[in-house]
């Protein structure tokens, strides 16, 4: 029988299906970071249970670590113990640990694919709704609470209702200046934040398949933002180019039998999906958000929508009196003071390229403060090797160390109350970014040219 | 967990959809490694003033629905981060249900994994459970687990909702997942086995 890709995988990992349509569902790998693991350890001592596979759990810092100084001591107390706590759990409970200074630490969702642990027809979790990063990989990988960690680390197994399966199709040439992160914008900004919930997700089409890892990356990244449990991506030749030699990609004569396995991996052709879309994606434009929330999204030229009464008014007008906008309204020539370039949905070297090549020679604004966070040691030390330190920080941009930084501000980087930050993060909402900060989501290179600029422009008109 | 049975109780009308997680306990304040205290944090950016004072127009500061144990909510409630710290926010705070037309994925196993039962009605329920709740702050309503309803003052009819079986079973009886699937390690060990696509 016709199967989908989402299908493939996950029949491969049913332990069995129990009274009521639930699934003993297995578990190949599992991140850990420091905020959403320490209850789950506890429990599980609480319980006298302990780590059931030790060796499928890889753990690091990131969520809530400083970008500065990460050689000395955190400072805050609360955030030092909650490191430490991660470092006392690994160490009792012999979970591999990339701690602050260690040569593989970074976000989560950076680290694992390249490092070559997430690979094609696994199932990946962690305790950080983001981890449908990884589907880019043609993996199911999908965010779980705090107590579901505690589950995969006592059973390696969670009890799942099987998601609906969507195929959203994008297909054509992106224009110049369009990117994966505008790309995603759009598939949000046209189901709105909730218009996926129930759902995994495969992207599909020439515009997907034309996106790089990394930006493959970001697309599914951003699925959580309209719900969906998960993104899924088929592998292909860009991913297997991309894990080839990555330090726990498989080597040798498992090479190529993993491979072999991963080109079995697609959705078959008369598979059938419970929802399916498709776009143009030669119409998409740099997008940029207005409001509070990933779905409330517009092309930077166009103008913020007028809402017509209707049960979601409430919650536009609060959203538009929190971010000081007005209907109707135009974004371009906003001023702009704060341009955050990380996260796990754009840290990763091509983001530090594109926003290197785009300053290279130019200057910030004097009035913005621009702050670019890599996504883990090894895009550090790449984009050191290449020089990118240098031009970044010759253009008045200050290269920090790698974490979450001020995605969700957990640390010390937060934007101040009312002022507004052009974003390559994934969430626009309420504080997220600091107590009354107000997030504009967009492209690394819509923020390099914001961040240049001052203010919001057309970067159509910017771009060589 | 504690066992969810029935519970009558006022409600806390907060009609906004899309209620992310990062509302119901922003981030700084995941800081702790125990489920206890998240409380007092409870919604804390539209609750309190930055210097700390209670904002006299959000609603959980409105001295009328003081002590009511569920949530009436807009659609799409819990959506963004996995934090599970929402669902103990809304625990501590002393919330048993929260009513809304839909939930986030993630948030609706978290609070059934706390004990919290999201219970979901159409919109149009929702709507007139907003207007119920206008006319008198104090309208209580009945939620029976077992019999899988709602019963609301001055409607003729119950109100039926869903629930997946298994999960009903596990609040009845103050049960997790964990020990269920800890039971099934014979059948865990044996699929690791046969694992072909590991390399």
């Amino acid at each position: 029988m016709a199967k989908t890709l989402f299908d493939k995988i996950w029949d491969a990992h049913v332990v069995r299906e129990v009274a009521g349509g639930l699934t003993v569902f297995y578990i190949d790998r599992h991140l850990i970071h420091e905020v959403t693991s320490p209850q789950a350890f506890d429990e599980l001592t609480a319980r006298g249970l302990t780590l059931r596979r030790p060796e499928q759990i890889v753990a690091t810092a990131d969520h809530n670590v400083p970008t500065r100084h990460q050689d000395q001591p955190i400072q805050d107390p609360l955030s030092r113990s909650q490191v430490d706590k991660l470092t006392e759990n690994c160490a009792k409970f012999g979970v591999e640990l990339y701690g602050l200074g260690h040569q593989y630490q970074g976000i989560v969702h950076v680290i694992g694919p390249e490092l070559g642990i997430t690979q094609p027809g696994l199932t990946m979790v962690c305790g950080d709704s983001h981890t449908s990063t990884h589907g880019a990989f043609g993996t199911i990988a999908f965010g779980i609470g705090t107590s579901q960690v505690t589950q995969v680390m006592a059973s390696q197994c969670l009890l799942l209702d099987k998601p609906k399966r969507m195929r959203i199709t994008l297909d054509g040439d992106l224009r110049p200046g369009v990117t994966a992160k505008d790309l995603i914008l759009y598939v949000i900004f046209q189901l709105g934040t909730g218009g996926a919930t129930g759902y995994f997700v495969e992207y599909a089409g020439s515009a997907i398949r034309g996106l790089s890892m990394e930006g493959r990356m970001t697309v599914c990244n951003m699925s959580i933002e309209m719900g969906a449990r998960g993104g899924l991506i088929a592998p292909d030749a860009t991913t297997f180019d991309y894990l080839k030699g990555r330090r726990f990609a498989p080597q040798g004569e498992n090479w190529d039998r993993a491979v072999a396995y991963w080109q079995t991996l697609y959705s078959d052709e008369d598979a059938v999906f419970d929802a399916k879309l498709q776009f143009d994606a030669s119409a998409i434009q740099p997008m940029i958000t207005y409001g509070t929330n990933p779905g409330m999204g517009i092309p930077l030229s166009a103008s913020i929508p007028v809402l017509n009464g209707g049960s979601e008014a409430t919650s536009f007008d609060k959203s538009l009196r929190y971010m000081g906008f007005q209907p109707g309204e135009s974004l371009l020539g906003k001023e702009i003071n704060y341009v955050f370039i990380g996260s796990c949905t754009n840290s990763r070297i091509e983001d530090l390229r594109t926003v290197a090549a785009y300053v290279r020679g130019k200057q910030k604004a004097a009035h913005v403060e621009a702050i670019i966070v890599p996504g883990s040691k090894q895009v550090e030390q790449q984009a050191i090797a290449e020089g990118l330190d240098k031009v970044l920080a010759e253009a008045g941009f200050e290269l920090r160390e790698p974490g979450c930084s001020a995605c969700l501000a957990m640390n010390d980087d937060k934007i101040p109350a009312g002022a507004y930050c052009v974003s390559t993060s994934n969430r626009n909402f309420e504080g997220r970014q600091g107590p009354g900060a107000r997030t504009l989501l967009a492209s690394p290179l819509v923020a390099a040219i914001t961040a240049v600029e001052g203010r919001l422009v057309d970067i159509t008109q910017y771009l060589n | 967990m504690e066992k969810f049975q029935t519970l009558r109780s006022g409600v806390v009308p907060l009609p906004i959809e899309n209620v992310d997680t990062d509302q119901i306990i922003p981030a700084r304040f995941l800081k702790a490694t125990t489920r206890e205290g998240f409380g007092a944090n409870l919604f804390a950016d539209w609750r309190y003033t930055s210097d700390g004072q209670p904002k006299p127009d959000f609603v959980l500061n409105d001295a009328r629905y003081l002590g009511h144990q569920i949530l009436l909510a807009g659609k799409n409630f819990g959506c963004g981060s996995s934090r599970e710290h929402a669902a103990w926010a809304l625990y501590d705070a002393g919330f048993r249900v929260v009513i809304s037309s839909y939930f986030a994925d993630i948030f609706r196993g978290n609070a059934l994994n706390t004990g919290l039962l999201p219970l979901q009605v159409s919109d149009e329920v929702l709507q007139g459970l907003f207007e119920v709740v206008a006319q008198d702050p104090q309208a209580a309503l009945t939620v029976d687990l077992q019999a899988q309803t709602l019963t609301v003052p001055g409607w003729a009819e119950v109100i039926h909702f869903e629930l997946d079986p298994y999960k009903k079973e596990c609040l009845i009886n103050g049960y997790d997942d964990i020990d269920f699937l800890i039971s099934q390690e014979a059948a865990i060990t044996a699929f690791e086995q046969q694992r072909s696509w590991v390399f």
